[in-house]
Order: C-alpha cells, then sequence, then structure tokens
C-alpha cells in the first residue's frame, strides 16, 4: 500500500473565485519553510491543471491530488 | 450595564460599520452600548482613487474627507492608533499607552502594501497602492518616453482588478498623448491567465490584442535587480524593463503582527467564513481586508460583510448566537478605458459571469466614486 503523506497545512479555497485556490497556494508557500506540505481544497475544476502547470515552473513538488466530494485536495511540498 | 464596543481601524469598513451600528442602536432606543472607533489619522482616503492619481487623471485633494465628519453622532472616534490588542484581558492599547477595555472587538485594519517583502522592490519598483507611492509613480510616468513598462503583481494584493484597470488606462492615457508608439507595455500575471476570474481574463486577453499590449503568464517576481532593471521570478525566467510597475504583496496591519495569539505570520486574522467572528474567539469580529479568507481584498466585498457583521454583532449584545452569515459576495466594477466599463458579481457558490463593456456602466463606476461618502454614512 502507497505510504500515505499527511499535509502539514491546509487551506480551505472552496468557493473562491477570486484570488482563487493557486493563489491562495502561493501565498501559503511563501509564509512555510522548506519541506513543507501545504494541502489547498478547491471546488474550481480549473485548479487540477493550473496547480501541477504551476508548480512544475516554479519547481515545486506536486505531492498528490484527491478527489473528495464536491472538490480536490491538492498536495504540494515547497522545496526551495 | 453599559457594554462598549470598540473598532479598530476607520477606512470602508470600520467607517460604514461604525455609523450603521448607531443607527440601529438608535433605532432599538438602546443607551446601554458605547461605540468607540480606533483610527489613526485626521482624513480619510477613498483607495480607489489612486489609480488616477498615478495617472494623472485626478489630484489626491479630490479623494480626501475629514474622518470625523463622515460619522454619525454617537460614534467616539480616537486618532491615537492601536498599538496592542490583548485577547485575554478584552482590552486594546493604544500608542500613547492608553487600555481600552471591550465586550466586543471588530478588527478593521485593513491590508498594507509592504515594500521590503521582495528584495530589490524599493529601489526599483513603482506602485500606485498608497499616497506617496502614486504620487511618484505619477512624475516617473510624465517624463517617461520609450522603452518597456513592466506590469507585475504580489500576492497578496487588494483590489484584484486595480492591476488590469491601470494597464487598460495607462493605454488609453498614453494613446491620447500620442506617446504610445515608442512605448511597450508588458503586463504580468502570477497564474496560468491574465486575470483571476475567467471571464474577466478572457475579456482582458481581446482588449490587449486590440490595443497592442503584451501579456506573460505565471509570473511571481523573487527578486528585483535595480542596477540591472531586471525581474527575477521563482519560475525561473527574467524580465528586463525601462519603469517597472509592481503590485507589492500586502500583509495584514503591523497591530495584528504585533499582538499575541492574533494573527497568522502575514497579519491575517483567522475568521469563520460565514460568521465572521474571528475563528476561536467570539468577542472578537473580523471585516474587510483583515481576514484570512480566501475572497477578493475589496471595498465591495467590505460592503456586504457590514450588514452580516452587523446583525450578528447586535444578536451578540444580547447574548444569543451568531446566525447571520455571508455568502462571499464580491461585485467589481471594472473600467476599460476612459468612456466604458463592465463589472462582475459572483459569491461562494455562483461563479462569475461575464458582462459586455459600456459607457453606461462607465457613469456608474464614475458616480460609485462619488457616491462612497454616501454609503460609508450608512446611507446607501
Ligand atoms: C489603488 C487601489 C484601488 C482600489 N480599487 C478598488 C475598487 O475599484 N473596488 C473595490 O471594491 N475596492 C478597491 N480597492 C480596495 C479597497 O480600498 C479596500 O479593499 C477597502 O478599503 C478595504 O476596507 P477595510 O476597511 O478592510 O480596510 P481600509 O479601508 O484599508 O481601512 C483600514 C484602516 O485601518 C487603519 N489602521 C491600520 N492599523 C491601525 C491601527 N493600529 N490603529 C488604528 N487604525 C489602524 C488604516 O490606516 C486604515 O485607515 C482599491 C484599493 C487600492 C489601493
Amino acid at each position: 500500500m502507497a505510504e500515505t503523506i499527511h499535509a502539514d497545512k491546509t487551506i480551505d479555497a472552496r468557493g473562491s473565485y477570486c484570488p482563487g485556490p493557486l493563489m491562495e497556494l502561493i501565498k501559503t508557500l511563501k509564509q512555510v519553510p522548506v519541506g513543507t506540505v501545504v494541502e489547498v481544497w478547491s471546488s474550481d475544476a480549473g485548479s487540477k491543471r493550473d496547480i501541477p502547470q504551476w508548480a512544475e515552473r516554479a519547481k515545486q513538488e506536486l505531492v498528490y491530488i484527491r478527489d473528495e466530494d464536491g472538490y480536490a485536495a491538492i498536495g504540494v511540498r515547497k522545496v526551495k | 450595564m453599559t457594554q462598549r464596543i470598540v473598532i479598530v481601524g476607520a477606512g470602508s469598513g470600520g467607517t460604514m460599520l461604525a455609523n450603521n451600528l448607531v443607527k440601529a442602536l438608535r433605532e432599538q432606543q438602546r443607551d446601554d452600548v458605547e461605540v468607540v472607533l480606533v483610527g489613526n489619522g485626521e482624513d480619510h482616503l477613498y483607495q480607489p482613487g489612486l489609480l488616477y492619481v498615478a495617472l494623472d487623471l485626478e489630484l489626491p485633494a479630490h479623494f480626501h474627507r475629514r474622518q470625523r465628519r463622515l460619522l454619525l453622532p454617537g460614534v467616539h472616534l480616537t486618532n491615537i492608533p492601536a498599538a496592542r490588542i490583548d485577547r485575554k484581558e478584552q482590552g486594546v492599547q493604544l500608542a500613547d499607552g492608553s487600555h481600552l477595555a471591550y465586550d466586543y472587538l471588530v478588527i478593521a485594519t485593513g491590508s498594507h502594501p509592504d515594500l521590503d517583502e521582495i528584495s530589490g522592490f524599493r529601489q526599483g519598483a513603482y506602485s500606485f497602492y498608497t499616497e506617496p507611492e502614486a504620487l511618484r509613480l505619477r512624475d516617473a510616468l510624465r517624463d517617461f518616453r520609450q522603452g518597456r513598462i513592466l506590469i507585475t503583481i504580489g500576492i497578496p494584493h487588494k483590489c484584484p482588478v486595480a492591476p488590469l484597470e491601470f494597464t487598460l488606462l495607462l493605454d488609453d492615457v498614453l494613446r491620447r498623448q500620442e506617446r504610445r508608439k515608442e512605448i511597450e507595455i508588458l503586463y504580468t500575471y502570477p497564474i496560468a491567465r491574465l486575470h483571476s476570474l475567467e471571464p474577466v481574463a478572457q475579456w482582458a486577453q481581446e482588449q490587449f490584442e486590440q490595443r497592442d499590449i503584451h501579456s506573460e503568464i505565471f509570473v511571481n517576481m523573487e527578486e528585483i535587480d535595480a542596477n540591472e532593471q531586471v525581474v527575477h521570478t521563482m519560475e525561473g525566467i527574467d524580465y528586463s524593463y525601462d519603469l517597472l510597475v509592481g503590485i507589492p504583496p500586502h500583509k495584514g496591519a503591523a497591530v495584528i503582527r504585533n499582538s499575541p495569539d492574533l494573527g497568522d505570520p502575514d497579519g491575517w486574522v483567522p475568521t469563520d467564513r460565514k460568521t465572521l467572528q474571528m475563528k476561536g474567539d467570539e468577542h472578537i469580529f473580523v471585516l474587510g481586508d483583515a481576514t484570512d479568507l480566501p475572497i477578493s481584498k475589496a471595498g465591495s466585498t467590505t460592503h456586504y460583510e457590514v450588514a452580516v457583521l452587523l446583525g450578528n454583532l447586535l444578536r451578540a449584545l444580547d447574548g444569543s448566537r451568531a446566525t447571520q452569515t455571508y455568502n462571499g459576495k464580491a461585485f467589481c466594477f471594472i473600467e476599460a478605458d476612459e468612456a466604458q466599463a463592465t463589472y462582475i458579481t459572483f459569491d461562494y457558490d455562483h461563479p462569475p459571469q461575464p458582462v459586455a463593456a459600456s459607457p453606461l456602466l462607465h457613469w456608474f463606476k464614475a458616480a460609485y466614486n462619488e457616491t462612497y461618502w454616501l454609503s460609508l454614512r450608512g446611507v446607501l
């Protein structure tokens, strides 16, 4: 069984259209130390595409995308 | 026994709430509640006006009023700023050392641009989020004749449409002054499109194509090299500029960061997204930009929050529970140029829908700029 990774910090950005889940994530990653896993909850279908795209460009690590009831929980580890 | 409500911050939210509160108390014929508003200056500034100041379309004085004259009788104003909030003692310490006890506290201390978070910002960038900065930008733009104006956006920032409005109005002003040919405008945005709101992003894309405004996405400032005139980004790409207009990342007010067990490291107060109570403290409510909610930091969200917060505060005074709920509603006018505007509205459960820009909406926005002062008094 795959090891479950637990988030160190969770942001509830459901229903957030502006600034939106990705900006909430970037804001939070600036606050936390390297190594922290931040989980963002998004009800915007676009996040499952945008957040991994940004993480790749900014060289942060996407650790999981979990589908929950009516939203996605997306975990990103700060690596730099 | 008299109960005291202390509201810290006499900006849009604090002023509007104080006036609506004394009105409601008068209607209820209650004289057992004292309303104290803690401000930090004689003047009240209409912040959206700074956009017009930076572009030299209006003078700052047009957007100032005396704070005292905006308040209804019954609001006790002090202009000695709050230095520290002590939740355990239920008190606010003012900058002169005096102490103000509260039964209920409303935190309405706003959001504040931080010119020092990004290294080199102060040396390399201009912005328009405070009056001195807007004036500095105005003077720099006046003398700018050719090269690239780069617009970069820090996170978080208040009024998420202001950078886009600035860009469109800048293009308009430069064209009218016949300066646009020698000047490139490059607008950048932190995420995968030109604005958080998808319909606004699509609309911006069309506007940019028509007006030859260049753009890049996924751009987050990391460091500014003022000597080389280059912005280094988190995404590893560098952007050069001749004049840099940066939206500084914002933080919560210093008083939040200086008080124990109040805000997160950046000074945002953990807030219940529905009741607007501080999480874990029923004696504290949070209004407007000061919250940690994932919604736009804007005058319009603040305006909608006032009604909910007022309802819950009046219930708290009677010893009952907070039953009024905020639904995340936001409404924004967006200036397209000096003749047209559009608007957008949404809440937690309803995504934004596109609306076409029109001259009529431009006049609504212009009228809104003037009626702000009435809405502060609780008239609108
Ligand atoms: C350039 C610009 C354009 C904008 N355009 C728009 C727009 O088009 N539409 C829109 O809806 N919004 C717009 N906004 C945003 C809007 O102005 C704010 O979101 C709104 O004012 C938030 O209200 P608030 O009461 O939370 O904070 P504020 O109105 O900022 O008030 C907070 C107050 O608290 C005071 N304060 C802080 N610390 C202390 C202390 N320790 N003691 C006492 N007082 C303290 C501050 O000085 C300030 O007066 C714009 C803002 C800017 C800067």
